[in-house]
């Protein structure tokens, strides 16, 4: 914004170009992590077919379930037939429900993002304010405070918390559930949005306490700045400084943070979900892995790295949009 | 995860002859609580740890399919009921050639399925040989190795031959769900003759049902079922104390129950269960080849202690593989006693007074590391050293069931009747007594149920004698409930739920 129109031309085209760089890395990464996943998976001991089988079956049916699911076929064979999967936008059947494996991760997204993003919402919504408030009067009794408190926040367990929220709530004032998913969804938006109210203040309370010390510490950069003292001492308000020169630098880092925190919590949810019984990305993954389904567990970490991806260049473009400087850079922000 | 092991009686027998009583819904034992006025729109809320895999018990369903559906949704020609005997259900009649070689049934009248097409005997073999295909994953499916041939020779009578006898042909037929041969999607959709049809199933979350209006028989006492999945005991408690559901099908979590015990809205029943917790040796292998290691190793083992610390007051000692709700059951406790003393007696005989080291194959979820723990510490004061080698499902299935390599392990085996392994020298714990194969094998042949008891008791009364196996405990079988509710099975045999009596007041 105080930037002069000649620099503008070239900052956009810098932007163009970082664009460009930025989603060929991102197609790479992508293709790499895939292959990463399909050959990790294939080391782990075991066979799938002993999830579908119980203690009874023959040796027969035991070849006949490998042969069925076709565990029994070599590597790069299985590996191709996954990435011609891929290609058509197919992530294969389970091999223990046999059941399309996309659809699924459809419906668990349903649980799994609004969760993330109301989580992170809530969480910025307590974090921006306090850990600027933290940083302002970081000399003062609430500072020392708030700061003990995000310390402490980050040591408490995420599952510990939500069974207090739980006991406290949904045991002793019976005011929200205790957990579940109405079954038919957000076609009753009300119940899915109480459904998810304990779960989204368990996530949003682990991830703010977090959040308040990077905004803590980016608006204690701010606040010792120079450029904040000249703008002061040409006769700026604080508020005003703080505005329009503060806030844009404090928000590099923290929007990195804010990228890293956010694809954390798309996975990390497993433990919510399961404290919660939520019907989530998280869980689902968990499940698979137990059985060895690889077509599951391939594919939930394929669309989440997906998101991560794409949730890592959304931050690299927000901090270039917010600071031209780092447009020349493909990767990292400030610090 | 909790991977059960139904250990199946393949080559079982059941009292038919005796048990075999009018069919009915509506028989089974019914929870004590007072019936009286009863909501019959009601809609009752089932909380569950085991949801389906999917929905087809050929095709890798698991217990949850078993507990949702069986019974509910799907019919078989016979059915077991909660207290364990098994009635006529869509057989209305059915002889058996003196040879005891050819069964021949006849349907009931007016039975449609869910989509409406009427019952016929093609869908009944249609059925039957869904069970027995090679491409079938129903842990059932040896028990019908026997079966010959299928005959329709009119559309309401079946004749099924055998190639040798079985009494329990008829037992192991109620496990044969009954499906449209014309259904399609079966591991998604159903259409089966119950009492319910398929609602809405939400993988990860719910599984609902709804009363079948075209039902043949009484129809159910509730409009609706919804099962519930949860896959932390905690979350499901929670989910009874906050009235999300209004019965747990099966208590899993023995500290809670005192939250319940104490609420006058809730009741616990103990039910009896057929889950029996093994230490199983492996009989082939030194040391646990002879027997009176393996005596020694029972002897010094406190079950009592062992049971108590698991769970309180809950669940019975058997002494053997054989529960009380088996009809070869007897008290076989003291053939092994609690005595340190004769056991080390019994090591010295067998020639380890100083006791030895072995390696116990414990799966990674309770009780199974709790059982290795205290296991450890009881034959630590015998001299043995026990090295615990936690493993998680899959690798037991396939290091100690398929491929026999162990010293000795920790498994729960859930079904009844299953003593029948003990005549199977290949079974992974490679018991092998030639006359104990023998008694199994003429059990199987019998003419009479009374044989057949009179058989199998003896099996019971070797395998103990031998120390087959330490059986450790029977667990108990808790179905905590609502007040509100009355009608719901108590006894889960075989993981089974039936919802269609259950009254919600």
């Amino acid at each position: 914004m105080v930037d002069i129109p000649a620099s503008v031309d070239r900052s956009s085209s810098l932007m163009i170009s970082y664009l460009l760089r930025r989603l060929a890395f991102l197609a790479g990464s992508l293709f790499l992590a895939g292959v990463v996943i399909f050959l990790l998976l294939r080391l782990l001991p075991g066979d799938p077919a002993n999830s579908l089988l119980s203690v009874g079956a023959t040796p027969e049916q035991i070849a006949a379930a490998r042969h069925e699911i076709g565990s029994d076929r070599p590597l790069p064979e299985q590996f191709v037939t996954w990435l011609g999967q891929l290609a058509t936008f197919d992530l294969g059947n389970s091999f223990i429900s046999s059941l399309p494996v996309g659809p699924e991760i459809t419906s668990r997204l349903d649980v799994t993002v609004p969760l993330t993003l109301l989580s992170f919402l809530l969480a910025v919504v307590i974090a921006v304010p306090v850990g600027f408030v933290a940083a302002r009067r970081s000399a003062t009794w609430y500072g020392t405070l708030i700061n003990g408190i995000s310390q402490l926040g980050i040591a408490v367990p995420v599952f510990w918390i939500g069974m207090i929220l739980i006991t406290v709530f949904a045991l002793r004032l019976g005011v929200l559930p205790a957990g579940g998913f109405p079954q038919d969804g957000w076609a009753l938006p009300g119940e899915a949005l109480t459904s998810l109210a304990l779960p989204v203040i368990t996530v949003a309370l682990v991830m703010s306490a977090s959040l308040v010390r990077y905004v803590r510490s980016a608006a204690l950069d701010v606040l010792g700045s120079d450029y904040l003292r000249t703008a002061r001492a040409l006769g700026s308000s604080f508020n005003r400084a703080m505005w329009r020169h503060g806030m844009r630098n404090g928000a590099v880092p923290v929007v990195s943070v804010l990228g890293i925190e956010l694809a954390t919590t798309l996975l990390g949810a497993v433990v919510v979900e399961t404290v919660f019984a939520l019907p989530g990305l998280g869980s689902l993954l968990a499940q698979a892995v137990a059985q060895h389904d690889y077509p599951t567990v391939q594919g939930v970490l394929f669309v989440s790295t997906f998101a991560v991806l794409v949730i890592g260049f959304l931050s690299d473009v927000a901090q270039r949009l917010i600071d031209p400087r780092l447009r020349g850079r493909l990767s990292g922000g400030a610090r | 995860m909790r991977k059960s092991v139904p250990l199946l009686g393949g080559t079982l027998a059941v009292t038919l002859s005796l048990a075999l009583t009018a069919c009915g819904s509506g028989t089974d034992s019914k929870s004590s609580a007072p019936s009286g006025s009863y909501d019959k729109n009601a809609t009752v809320g089932v909380g569950s740890l085991y949801e389906p895999q999917n929905l087809d018990n050929t095709g890798g369903g698991g217990q949850g399919v078993t507990e949702a559906l069986n019974g509910n949704v799907y019919e078989g020609l016979f059915r077991l009921t909660d207290t364990g005997e098994v009635e006529k259900q869509l057989a209305k009649d059915y002889t058996v050639s003196p040879d005891g070689l050819t069964y021949t049934f006849t349907l009931r009248d007016g039975v449609t399925f869910h989509s409406g097409k009427k019952l016929t005997s093609a869908d009944v073999k249609y059925s039957i040989e869904k069970v027995t295909a090679e491409n079938s994953q129903s842990a059932r499916k040896s028990s019908f190795d026997m079966i010959k041939s299928i005959a329709t020779p009119d559309p309401a009578t079946v004749e099924v031959t055998l190639s040798s006898k079985s009494i329990s042909f008829v037992y192991n037929l109620s496990y044969v769900w009954i499906v449209n041969s014309e259904a399609k999607d079966l591991k998604t959709s159903e259409d089966g003759s119950g009492p319910y049809k398929l609602d809405k199933w939400t993988r990860g979350s719910a599984l609902s049902l709804e009363r079948y209006a075209g039902y043949w028989g009484t129809p159910a006492t509730n409009e609706k079922v919804v099962f519930h999945y949860y896959k932390d005991a905690t979350a499901l408690n929670n989910a009874l104390l906050t009235n999300a559901v209004d019965v747990v099908t099966s208590e899993q979590s023995p500290d809670a129950l005192d939250q319940f015990k104490s609420n006058p809205a809730y009741k616990v029943n103990d039910g009896k269960s057929t889950t029996k917790l093994l230490l199983a040796f492996n009989d082939k292998v030194k040391p646990f080849d002879n027997v009176k290691v393996r005596k020694a190793v029972s002897s010094a083992i406190d079950n009592k202690k062992l049971l108590q610390s698991v769970w309180g007051d809950h669940g019975t000692l058997i002494g053997s593989m054989v529960p009380p709700t088996d009809p070869w059951y007897e008290d076989l406790t003291q053939v092994n006693p609690y005595d340190v003393t004769l056991a080390k007696k019994q090591l010295a005989d067998a020639g380890y007074a100083k006791g030895f080291d072995f390696t116990l194959d414990t799966p990674n979820y309770d009780p199974h590391p709790t059982a290795a723990t205290f296991i450890k510490s009881e034959l630590a004061k015998v001299g043995i050293n026990v090295k615990i080698n936690i493993i998680t499902p899959d690798e037991w299935y396939t290091k100690v069931y398929k491929n026999h390599d162990f010293s000795a392990t920790l498994q729960e085996h859930v079904n009844d009747r299953d003593i029948v392994w003990y005549g199977d020298p290949d079974f992974y714990w490679g018991y092998d007594d030639k006359q104990v194969s023998e008694w199994v094998k003429q059990a199987e042949q019998s003419d009479t149920t009374d044989e057949q008891t009179a058989l199998l008791k003896k099996v019971n009364n070797q395998i103990a004698q031998d120390a087959a196996s330490d059986w450790l405990y029977l667990y108990p079988q808790i179905v905590v409930a609502s007040t509100k509710l009355s009608g719901y099975p108590l006894n889960g045999l075989n993981s089974q739920f039936y919802a269609y009596g259950i009254k919600k007041s």
